[in-house]
């Protein structure tokens, strides 16, 4: 396999006196659909603000390839216009700003534009003459808000999308709607950053990352990644979450220090087993 | 040959008639709106060229008297009691010289149970030193309804001098629906003066939108009483300034009645040197009345901002985006 389409090495974070993400290491290819799993907290969204490049979020240390190609000082346009996006968990409200045009931004460089924005409302499964002419404000529920968010990584045709949890406030019928449209991105040559805590989606994968405490514990098949994530790393880690977490202990540590490759047997480094 | 059309065709037998209006067409056009709606038989339509009345011309249930006066027109505009207008009533008032002055002395009567809605359209397009002043007295009757739209184009240079001032009485049971937008072209100064008064059971919403830029000022002053028990306002105020310009808001809202509810609610953006300024007044003079209000001043919300610059706008594109959704 070639030059991975994105590379993050040693990557760390460290924001108002915590550490956020402690020596990231993660592949996509292109192409790929990645998920990235973990608890609330774990650091997924702070590491998709690091990949935007987004204010406030400036690495302390390590390096993020892009194609080869090091992004470290460039503003989130410029990563955007070499073809990175990102679907924000909660995306903002726009005052007066009509659906359509809002999804048009991304699409505005492509021919045949308009046709981009009415497929990518319809891949979401909001009727273009409904939706494209209201506003992307208040008045949309948090699940609409969050299908023209989707929409809008749609249409730009990405060559690296990153959703941050793109199922959260989406009815559960509704879920084969965003899973449809993460494969639609894949099929059309974009690599996607599945964020998720949910581990239902983890399985529409190629590749998956356990993501806990600011470090990717283990990365490989989605299925073992689900197991070990649904069937003893949460439950562990929900414990651990409450006691609160203590980064000091042999067990963290020993976590942490194997960050970067599988995990194997999982549970040898990844939690303390509980009492 | 009825009055009305009697009165249209000696307007037409004016010399010059014939390139003024086309050149307010063209105006009106600018300033946003569709001149062929101005044509059509039936649509009520009054046009005013600085102080001379180039069309008025009535429909059944829309009456005006217009008189030019040495710099503008005098006009009454009436809605029949109980009338209940299907097209909105289009008047375009415009200044086409560079300088000049215009003065609108309005008076609108809203009868009881009329229902009608009015595209006010104000262009100077051309303009370098031009005053334009609007003293309007409007009263709207019990259960009576109107929606005011006033959309104003300035031209490029900054040379124009707008003083809307109204005095709006709701009747009891009526509505107020107002919006105005200086949002095309340079503002100049604008000096913006409502003062609404609102009986029982009515409504009054204004909506107050401006895009200050150069050396623009801009001023809003919007005063509410809700007289009347269960008078519901809301002043919406939505300013964006930048390089040089002043915003100043001054918004009061009075709750004199048992379940009044009052709200007010100013966003204005500040970009460069600008400078924005909000002030509130809540006054509340009986104890089952509530009035609120809320500002947001400053500078583009920062996730707006970054979301638009993930698909691949520069900040500016960003911005004016942001600002042109606020305003639209």
């Amino acid at each position: 396999m070639g030059e991975p389409l994105l590379r993050v090495e040693n990557l760390s974070l460290r924001r108002e006196g915590r550490d956020i993400l402690r020596g990231v290491n993660l592949t996509v290819q292109s192409g790929q659909i990645h998920a990235l799993l973990g608890l609330n907290g774990s650091g997924k969204s702070s590491l998709a603000y690091v990949l935007m490049g987004c204010e406030g979020y400036t690495p302390d240390a390590g390096r993020i390839l892009f194609e080869g190609r090091d992004l470290a000082g460039l503003s989130i346009t410029e990563r955007a216009r070499q073809g990175i996006t990102l679907a924000w968990q909660e995306p903002a409200r726009f005052e007066g700003l009509p659906v359509g045009k809002y999804i048009g931004v991304g699409a505005r460089d492509q021919e045949h534009d308009r046709e981009h924005v009415i497929a990518a409302l319809e891949a979401v499964a909001l009727p273009a003459k409904i939706y494209g002419f209201r506003a992307a404000d208040r008045t949309l529920s948090g699940g609409e808000r969050k299908r023209v968010e989707l929409a809008a990584v749609y249409a730009m045709r990405p060559r690296l999308a990153i959703l941050d949890e793109p199922d959260s406030g989406i009815d559960v019928l509704s879920l084969g709607d965003i899973e449809r449209l993460i494969r639609h991105l894949a099929d059309e040559g974009s690599a996607v950053l599945l964020i998720t805590h949910r581990d239902e989606l983890v399985t529409m994968a190629d590749v998956a990352s356990l993501m806990c405490f600011g470090s990717i514990l283990f990365t490989g098949d989605p299925a073992e990644a689900r197991r070990y994530y649904t069937g003893r790393c949460r439950p562990h880690l929900e414990t651990l979450g409450a006691q609160p977490w203590d980064a000091s202990t042999p067990e963290v540590q020993a976590a942490l220090a194997s960050n970067g490759g599988p995990v194997s047997p999982l549970s040898s480094h990844a939690v303390k087993e509980s009492a | 040959m009825s009055a009305s059309t009697v009165r249209e065709h000696a307007l037409g037998q004016r010399p010059g008639w014939a390139n003024e209006m086309a050149a307010m067409l063209e105006a009106y056009r600018e300033a946003g709106g569709n001149p062929d709606a101005l044509q059509l038989p039936q649509v009520a339509t009054l046009v005013v060229s600085a102080n001379q009345v180039l069309a008025a011309h009535e429909i059944p249930g829309v009456h005006f008297e217009a008189e030019s006066l040495e710099h503008g027109v005098k006009a009454n505009i009436a809605v029949e009691p109980g009338a209940k207008i299907e097209r909105p009533v289009h008047l375009c008032f415009g200044v086409i010289p560079a300088e000049g002055l215009q003065e609108i002395m309005a008076e609108y009567d809203i009868g009881a149970g009329a229902h009608v809605e009015f595209l006010a359209h104000c262009s100077f397009p051309n303009a370098v030193k031009v005053q334009h002043v609007m003293e309007a007295c409007i009263r709207i009757g019990e259960g009576a309804s109107l929606t005011y739209t006033e959309a104003h184009y300035h031209g490029p240079t900054g040379g124009v001098e707008v003083r809307p001032h109204a005095g709006v009485r709701v009747a009891d049971g009526g509505r107020f629906i107002t919006t105005f937008s200086l949002t095309r072209g340079r503002v100049g100064l604008m000096d913006l003066d409502y003062v609404v008064s609102v009986g029982a059971d009515a409504l009054a919403e204004l909506t107050t939108k401006a895009y200050g830029t150069g050396d623009d000022k801009i001023t809003v002053r919007e005063v509410v009483r809700l007289n009347g028990a269960r008078a519901r306002g809301l002043t919406k105020t939505r300013v964006a300034v930048r390089d040089e310009a002043i915003s100043q808001v001054y918004t009061t809202a009075e709750g004199n009645a048992p379940g009044a509810r009052g709200h007010m609610s100013c966003t204005e953006i500040v970009r460069g040197r600008a400078e924005a300024r909000n002030t509130p007044l809540v006054i509340v003079r009986d104890d089952q009345a509530q009035v609120t209000h809320e500002a947001a001043i400053g500078t583009v919300n920062r996730k707006e901002l970054e979301s638009l610059l993930a698909r691949g706008l520069d900040e500016d594109e960003a911005v004016d985006l942001i600002i042109r959704g606020m305003l639209q």
